[in-house]
């Protein structure tokens, strides 16, 4: 070898390290949560009757830690290490390496005070508010920069497919964020969703599937293609095929998007298109596990002893089932039982305990060890984490399956004169209990590995020597471009990457911002006459029902199955949803359905829902709804009432000219008629109180399509 | 349901411009050898045998020794 072109230089080691102790450190605080709100659905008592510790508000904030700071980390560990390597260069810029790690950190910070605290969009994995949104979006251009950098500067001519996936994962993940952050504030830490109803719920599923596909799967995918053949210490079994895996999976994952949305107002054709292209996803992702898992051919005596290699093998077959879960959930008729169910729950689990957290622990017990020059302090020890991880996903979603298909069918089931054989939906939940604690039990199992692994991480970490800034050496790359007398083709040409997204961001905020405010704002038409705005009281009790995250158990969305009619009244159509800012359709049932709890078939008393709110027991014995004695204490802030109607006339809502100034009488006026109400049931609540605002709201839900229903019979 | 014209047209924006990188990757010869690249990268730093002690110590230090 030569040494003319050979440069000297150094890998960046340092922010390696720092994202792999954010990783390590937010997978604990994130599971933990976890675990937490596992025993509240068996143990009410662990809401521990205040707000911040309340399941409303800790589920989207286990799921934002899990997914953003976990595995978010992990990602930037695993490409940050990988892609230096690969392209045999330091990363572009240690700079903005610096501002992408505390810029994360800080947003992971924020996300971890402001959802305990009540502030979210509602819309489920993207609830952060307005601001965070937009400090999301500007670290994430940084990561971009700093990686395409990296990639201009390389060292290799040839992109090793790991780095497609990665740059597949950055680039529509960040049109993703954008598309679907659009809202517009009206404080500091409040905003509306631009979208209304049906529409709003397709850019949220829209966004919501590919943040699986784009965030826990391709950047993953690519740590794969590096990990397991360093691992393995073998090329990956078809270096072809992982090139067909990408380029099939990032054309076909993009439409799969409305298979979320299945027996929805959606229209029929979206909904075959999804369930089209995402059971057409089995072939990718298939080739894809296959080809991970073909590596390690000639070598299962190594995975034997090798922990690396076990975690690997667990993630591989997690991505398989997964991926062959999901194209059988899209499918209508499974879909019909599926949805709103615990089988949900075990699916995702599958794929996250499994295929992104074994991935990273994997990639943990190998990189610890290289990075710090020394062996892993103990093999048992992570023996031992892999058997009781293996056991405590098996623990997870075996319950949540048997939970998902006893609850669907609980719903379902009919007597033989035609009657709901359980028209009490508590019954439906108290059958789970015991499923509820076993995958309370699987999740310790899981929760108690991944603590020993800190343990056998630290030690091993203390034992050796960590080389920030590690040495290396390649030849130059040589560049074969000849000299064009055209200046900008040769611009181009040398900037190809660049260009690409330059031109695609262009075009696309271009397209954003001259067709959203128009066509969005009129098509909210209502199609049905009776579908009024929200009453200012109304109004503000919607926005508690956001804050405490009622979305997250109780769904508003009637599908049209005999067996939902029949419990909940006529199922639910697209006109009805044209005023909700955001949607609150939810995607689980933990709790009944609620689009039509003001409706004459399942109207309550103001007195029930007060009692109610206050301890869920004392109507319903053995439910398992936290209590919101907060509500009843809490004085109902209507200082950005006026704001909030302007919002809401700015996104088409018809409320009159000039009702941002008339809207706190009428809500004054509304709330004493509750609280009349409720006094003459012997409740002496005060009327200027959350409860009365959450009430107004409760009572109102699926009214106006009754109202017209009975005007039309007559 | 209009908003489903903008997410096809954005999804269509995006797969469009994978596509653009998959000709370009194409075309500047990124997938003329298969077989090598995926073997290239088991090897970090194979012309400096000085400073390979991140290198797997177990299987590559036991083969030489």
């Amino acid at each position: 070898m030569e040494n003319r072109n050979l440069e000297h230089f150094e890998y960046d080691n340092a922010i390696v390290r720092n994202f792999l102790i954010a990783t390590v450190t937010f997978g604990v605080i994130g599971m933990l949560v976890g675990l937490l709100i596992a025993f509240q659905l068996v143990f009410p008592e662990l809401n521990f009757g205040i707000p911040i510790t309340s399941f409303g508000r800790l589920r989207p904030l286990h799921t934002n830690a899990v997914i953003f700071a976990f595995v978010g980390n992990g990602i930037f560990a695993g490409v940050y290490y990988s892609l230096q390597r690969l392209l045999k260069t330091r990363m572009y810029s240690d700079i903005l390496s610096k501002i992408h790690f505390w810029g994360w950190q800080l947003i992971i910070l924020s996300a971890a005070i402001t959802l305990p605290l009540g502030y979210t969009t509602s819309k489920e994995y993207a609830e952060l508010e307005w601001p965070i949104d937009i400090a999301i979006t500007i670290i994430w251009v940084i990561f971009g920069w700093n990686m395409f950098g990296t990639i201009l500067k390389r060292r290799v001519e040839h992109l090793y497919v790991a780095i497609w996936f990665y740059i597949a994962t950055f680039i529509t993940v960040a049109m993703l964020h954008v598309v679907n952050s659009f809202e517009l504030p009206v404080s500091f830490l409040k905003s509306y969703s631009w979208y209304a109803g049906v529409q709003d719920a397709l850019v949220q599923w829209w966004y919501g599937h590919n943040a699986v596909a784009f965030f826990l799967t391709t950047p993953y995918l690519g740590l794969m293609y590096y990990f397991v053949p360093k691992a393995a210490e073998r090329p990956v079994y078809s270096y072809k095929l992982s090139i067909v895996h990408f380029w099939a999976l990032i054309f076909i994952y993009i439409w799969a998007g409305p298979h979320h949305l299945l027996y929805s107002a959606l229209p029929d054709w979206a909904q075959s298109l999804g369930a089209v292209f995402s059971v057409m996803l089995i072939a990718p992702s298939w080739g894809g596990m296959l080809n991970g898992l073909l590596t390690l051919r000639g070598v299962w005596d190594k995975v034997k002893v090798e922990p690396v290699l076990k975690f690997m093998v667990v993630a591989l077959t997690g991505y398989g089932m997964a991926t062959f879960e999901g194209p059988m959930l899209s499918l209508k008729n499974v879909n019909a039982i599926s949805h709103f169910t615990d089988w949900t729950i075990a699916h995702v689990h599958v794929g996250g305990l499994a295929w992104n957290g074994f991935l990273t622990f994997g990639m943990l017990y190998w990189l610890v060890p290289r990075m710090w020059r020394t062996q892993l302090y103990s093999k048992k020890l992570a023996d031992f984490h892999f058997w009781i991880g293996t056991l405590g996903i098996v623990f997870y979603a075996l319950p949540m399956y048997w939970a998902g298909f006893t609850q669907s069918f609980m719903w379902k089931e009919f007597t033989q004169e035609g009657f709901l054989k359980y028209p009490n939906f508590l019954e439906t939940v108290t059958a789970l209990k015991n499923l509820y604690l076993l995958r309370g039990i699987g999740g310790t199992l899981y929760f108690t590995g991944v603590l020993v692994m800190v343990y056998n991480l630290i030690k091993t970490a203390n034992a050796g020597n960590f080389l920030a800034n590690e040495p290396a050496e390649a030849p130059a790359l040589i560049k074969f471009h000849e000299e064009s007398n055209e200046y900008w083709h040769r611009w181009i040409e040398k900037r190809p990457v660049q260009m690409l997204i330059l031109s695609f961001v262009l075009v696309a905020i271009g397209g954003i911002v001259e067709m959203v405010p128009t066509f969005l704002i009129k098509s909210n038409i209502p199609t049905i006459s009776s579908v009024k705005p929200y009453t200012p009281l109304e109004l503000e009790g919607r926005d508690i029902y956001i804050r405490e995250g009622c979305y997250v158990c109780h769904s508003q969305l009637i599908r049209p199955f005999r067996s939902e009619t029949e419990r909940y009244g006529d199922y639910s159509k697209a006109g009805e949803f044209v005023y909700d800012h955001p949607f609150q359709w939810g995607s689980k049932r933990t709790g009944p359905d609620l689009a039509r709890e003001g409706t004459d078939k399942l109207r309550k008393p103001n007195a029930w829902h007060y009692t109610h709110m206050l301890d869920p027991r004392l109507t319903s014995p053995n439910s398992i709804m936290p209590p919101y004695p907060w509500l009843i204490e809490n004085k109902l802030d209507v200082s950005l009432l006026s704001e909030k109607i302007k919002a809401m006339k700015k996104l088409g809502v018809p409320y009159p000219d000039g009702y941002e100034n008339q809207a706190l009488d009428d809500l004054k006026k509304q709330a004493k008629e509750i609280a009349d109400d409720l006094k003459k049931n012997n409740i002496n609540a005060s009327e200027d109180r959350e409860i009365i605002a959450l009430i107004a709201y409760l009572q109102r839900l699926g009214k106006d399509v009754s109202l017209q229903k009975s005007t039309a019979q007559k | 349901m209009e908003v489903i014209y903008l997410l096809l047209s954005i999804s269509v924006l995006i797969a469009l411009a994978f596509l653009g990188a998959f000709i370009w990757s194409v075309k500047k010869g990124q997938y003329d050898d298969v077989v090598s690249p995926s073997i290239r990268i088991l090897f970090d730093n194979n012309n400096n045998n000085n400073n390979n002690n991140y290198l797997d110590n177990e299987s590559k230090t036991t083969k030489t020794e």
